[in-house]
């Protein structure tokens, strides 16, 4: 099936999928879900923005990053992989601190609120 | 126009070109790469790295680069014919790429000697991933037909048939290293380095020949490999052979296409990496310059510089090889740098041999003996940091100083700004401290983050630090003693803060005291710091959020991602019964379990929802959490005591149970151990403790600031003839002295090393009072004796609490799928990729496949 042919507005009501409600989100703690066998690691953060990214580490090859500490590093929000402590941006994935490594980043999948209901774009990461 | 620039070969060169012409150019470019194998370009130097179970990912080099949407990698397309007028390339699928500048980044390949017998199936280059694959496929096989251990010999002694040698060991395979030559790894060593190689490596079960020239590799009439043959008519049986008799330049491409060409090959450039044709440069071990190819690596990223500069409109130039090498063979470190065979006239060396701790060290020097040339470094290459950024100049002090054992502290001498510090990266120790002064860094994480030093191989990243340290110093500054970018107090300026102000909550703290949300840094600080002055559950409210996942679930997080568990064992005694409980609980679950060394038992492969169900069993049977995973009291080790031991002066299991029962739960800056011995045979190790106590027969003496570990310490006598009310208060203080005041992650022993007036001066505080304090210290304790709580029971006995032990929110009791054992002495451990991939996993996940 080609999307092309798709609108946007068809396309997206077809991909996101519902994973959660808000309600069972932390502030500042992450959760992992399940979305079609891969695993994501949602985070919701002090101003209510929703935050999705891969739950594998890739610098420890476990599946981990939604039990990292949350935190910021200057005006970027961040968690800190529990492993070894690469710590990655929460809007990007990328590492801004690969604790002498070689850079590597987390994918990030789109997420939103849709009235306490917490969706994600199935296949989404990029 | 943007330009196009098209890069034939993928390999580690052209993935370091593709990476500094990505970050720095700011025109338009396209930049079209073509690797004719079918993977991404990948660390070829760690290719041994294979054999430890590393995966064809691991080696991957950072794939991100080719995300950038000006770069295209045609990986598995090769490169079949340049057209120089036309400025085309051409591929062996028929594409053809145009471009304004070719880099021609084809690397060598691996020579086959010609012998007879060499092109058979069991023999094998070690090269690429292909080859170390089909290696490890064929000897797998060979020992599984023969029932035994194959056979293998690493014809060529270099250092990469050193590596392949211990890579067929790993793979349980018998290793003989044939050398042609008078001695191993001829091209960086002398006769007499090389003899010392040969000892170390024949000491780790490779035989050594030398002096021996292959004449044919023989097969059977299975037509399996069978032996090799040598010249002088003997022959080595043999089931495998691997060829490392070096690497020839891939220039066919370039002389077709009438490039000149060095006759020995190689592509010949100039100190711009340009080739005869000015729209084509060559760089790594195709380029040929000055006559010579060279199969290292870091001159081939000096190069990969040099031609992006060029290609960018710049001026630099390459400056001839660095040969120099660090390397660790099977366990043996060699290193050679600058000119280690003393070419120079009138050069001097200086020779240390230990022939009984295989150790040889040379250093070479200009001929007043006053500037270092170079060196060689077997055995020992510890000081190959320090020496070889001083090649060509003053060494500053006697070299028979950097030649004695490691554990005699070498001396430092001042190193020039010119000096190259990094060699992976070309980065001196001028452009580390700019990297301070200028760019104004001020840790050596940042230096590498701004510079590249140290950033692939790390072995400089001592000498980075010490560079850093010297340099702030130098501009006045102090070593920050800021917790982290979010808090400039350090964690005592903290611990007080914190106390004075009765802050409870983090964003109070963090509002008034710092400034952003906090990291993994401060966070578990905090958490500590609240604990100790307001205790309250470390789930409760905000805490939840400021602990590392070890204190938040309560268990300790192993390598795959599952936890351990620890319940307590006070003192290290146990029921029969609570044994057995335990014992049921791991086969339930399936776990793996060990003894640690603080007299418990371990159990491990615990999934996060698995955490309450097991701990519900343990509280059930009367454990309580052992803390294994908090920075907190660990355990108390103990004797059996005077209660059983004939020698035994006092009942030191006893103390030990009222010790680890008084002190459970108690977060501080780090963990803390106790031991009790009930007589002087020490049998408890106590002195290896934070607090070790001894029985006499005039009570216990305290000793305190004692650790095990990496940097061990005996404890030093704080008290003696203590009775056990006076011992308890003592302890008391000594630990919340140690809370109050330690900085963050620091052990007893480093902070009463800091502490002023040491082992005196604690005693002033915690027995005599000096400071006054001594009643608001006890009065701490008490309230923290008081205020226990078991946390795994108070979790169990909270819905909000457990809510957090589910392993994906959307479904709770589902295991992470990606788990995956495997079977070992009758227990189960996390599989390793190599088994990951070869499908060796018996289990998924480690309950119910393995009840029986």
């Amino acid at each position: 099936m080609s999307t092309q042919t798709l609108s946007p507005a068809t396309r997206s009501s077809t991909e996101w999928t519902r994973v959660c409600a808000l309600g069972d989100l932390e502030v500042e703690r992450g959760r992992a879900a399940l979305v079609d066998g891969d695993q994501v690691a949602l985070f919701l953060l002090p101003d209510g923005s929703l935050h999705a990214l891969d739950n594998h580490d890739p610098y420890s090859g476990a599946n981990v990053i939604s039990r990292g500490i949350v935190g910021t590093r200057g005006s970027r929000a961040t968690v800190a992989s529990p492993m070894y402590k690469q710590v990655f941006d929460l809007r990007s994935g990328t590492c801004v601190d690969p604790r002498g490594k070689e850079h590597r980043r987390l994918h990030v999948w789109p997420i939103e609120d849709r009235g306490g209901e917490v969706y994600l774009l199935r296949g989404g990461a990029r | 126009m943007s330009a196009r620039i098209v890069v034939i070969g993928a390999g580690m060169v052209a993935h370091r070109f593709v990476d500094s012409l990505v970050t720095r150019a700011e025109e338009k470019l396209e930049v079209t790469v073509l690797g004719d194998e079918s993977c991404h370009p990948y660390d070829r130097v760690g290719l041994t790295r294979f054999f430890d179970g590393a995966t064809a990912e691991d080696l991957t080099l950072p794939a991100t680069i080719f995300e950038d949407p000006r770069i295209t990698l045609h990986s598995g397309d090769a490169a079949t014919a340049i057209d120089r007028e036309a400025r085309t390339v051409t591929t062996a699928a028929g594409t053809v790429h145009p471009y304004d500048h070719l880099v021609l980044a084809t690397g060598s390949y691996a020579a086959r000697p010609p012998v007879q017998g060499a092109e058979l199936d069991g023999c094998f280059v070690y090269r690429t991933l292909g080859d170390v694959e089909g290696l490890r496929a064929h000897v797998a096989r060979r020992s599984a037909e023969l029932s035994r251990p194959a056979r293998g010999v690493v014809i060529g002694g270099g250092l990469l048939g050193l590596e392949a040698a211990g890579a067929l060991q790993g793979m349980d395979a018998e290793a003989t290293v044939v050398q042609s030559g008078d001695r191993l790894m001829s091209a960086q060593l002398d006769l007499p380095a090389g003899g010392v190689l040969q000892r170390l490596i024949e000491q780790r079960g490779i035989a050594v020949r030398t002096r021996s020239r292959t004449s044919a590799v023989l097969a059977g009439e299975d037509g399996e490999v069978r032996a090799v043959a040598f010249a002088d008519g003997s022959e080595v049986e043999a089931d495998v052979v691997v060829l490392t008799v070096g690497v020839r330049p891939r220039d066919e491409l370039a002389r077709a296409a009438g490039l000149d060409c060095h006759e020995r090959g190689g592509v010949t450039i100039d100190a711009g990496c340009v080739t005869s044709d000015p729209a084509v440069l060559a760089i790594g071990e195709v380029a040929s310059f000055d006559g010579q190819c060279v199969g290292l690596v870091a001159p081939g990223y000096a190069m990969a510089e040099v031609a992006c500069d060029r290609i960018l409109g710049g001026e630099a130039t390459f400056g001839g090889y660095d040969l120099s090498a660090k390397l660790k063979l099977s366990g043996v470190e060699v290193a050679s740098f600058g000119d280690a065979f003393a070419t120079t006239p009138g050069a001097l060396d200086v020779v240390y041999t230990d022939p009984v701790g295989g150790v040889h060290k040379k250093l070479v020097l200009s001929d007043d003996a006053k500037t270092l040339l170079g060196g060689m470094l077997v055995g020992d290459a510890s000081a190959y940091g320090a020496l070889r950024p001083l090649v060509g100049s003053a060494l500053g002090a006697d070299p028979a100083a950097y030649l004695l054992p490691a554990d005699a502290a070498a001396p430092t001498a001042e190193l020039p700004d010119e000096a190259v510090v990094c060699s992976c990266s070309s980065v001196t120790a001028g452009t580390i401290r700019d990297a301070v002064r200028v760019d104004g860094c001020t840790d050596p994480a940042e230096v590498t983050a701004c510079t590249k030093a140290g950033a692939t191989c790390g072995s400089c990243l001592v000498m980075v630090k010490s560079l850093v340290g010297t340099e702030l110093t130098r501009m006045g500054r102090t070593v920050s003693t800021a917790l982290c970018e979010h808090f400039e107090l350090s964690r005592r300026q903290l611990f007080d803060a914190v106390r004075v102000s009765e802050l409870t909550t983090f964003s109070a703290v963090i509002e008034r005291f710092g400034r952003g949300r906090g990291c993994d840094i401060c966070k578990p600080v905090l958490a500590s710091i609240l604990a100790v002055l307001t205790p309250s559950h470390v789930l409760d409210g905000e805490n939840a959020t400021l602990q590392d996942t070890n204190d938040h679930v309560m268990a300790n997080m192993q390598k795959d991602g599952t936890y351990s568990v620890v319940p307590r064992m006070p003192g290290g005694e146990v029921t029969p019964e609570g044994l057995i409980v335990v014992g049921e609980v791991a086969r339930d679950f399936g776990l793996y379990t060990k003894i640690t060394g603080g007299q418990r038992v371990d159990m491990f492969g615990a999934r996060l929802e698995e955490l309450p169900l097991i701990w519900q069993r343990l509280v059930d049977a009367g454990f309580e959490s052992g803390h294994a995973y908090g920075k907190s009291l660990r355990t108390v080790k103990s004797c059996v005591g005077s209660a059983w031991c004939r020698y035994g002066v006092l009942d030191s299991t006893g103390m030990a149970v009222r010790l680890e029962l008084r002190y459970r739960g108690l977060r501080a800056p780090h963990k803390f151990k106790l031991g009790v011995s009930g007589c002087a045979r020490e049998c408890a190790e106590a002195r290896g403790k934070d607090a070790g106590i001894i029985a006499t027969a005039q009570g216990w003496n305290l000793y305190v600031g004692g650790n095990g570990g990496a940097t061990p310490r005996h404890a030093e006598l704080l008290a003696e003839g203590l009775d056990d009310d006076t011992l308890i208060r003592t302890l008391d203080r000594y630990f919340m002295y140690y809370i109050r005041t330690a900085d963050k992650l620091q052990r007893t022993a480093p902070w009463l090393e800091a502490l002023d007036g040491g082992i005196d001066g604690l005693r002033e505080v915690v027995m005599e009072d000096s400071l006054g304090i001594c009643a608001d210290l006890d009065a701490a304790m008490d309230r923290h004796v008081e205020h226990y709580e078991d946390e795994w029971a108070a979790t169990l006995a909270d819905p909000a609490k457990l809510a957090r032990f589910s392993s994906f929110v959307n479904a709770p009791t589902t295991p992470d799928p990606s788990l995956a054992y495997v079977p070992e002495r009758g227990q189960v451990r996390p599989a390793r990729p190599d088994e990951r991939r070869s499908g060796e996993v018996l289990i998924a996940g480690t309950t119910l496949e393995v009840r029986r």
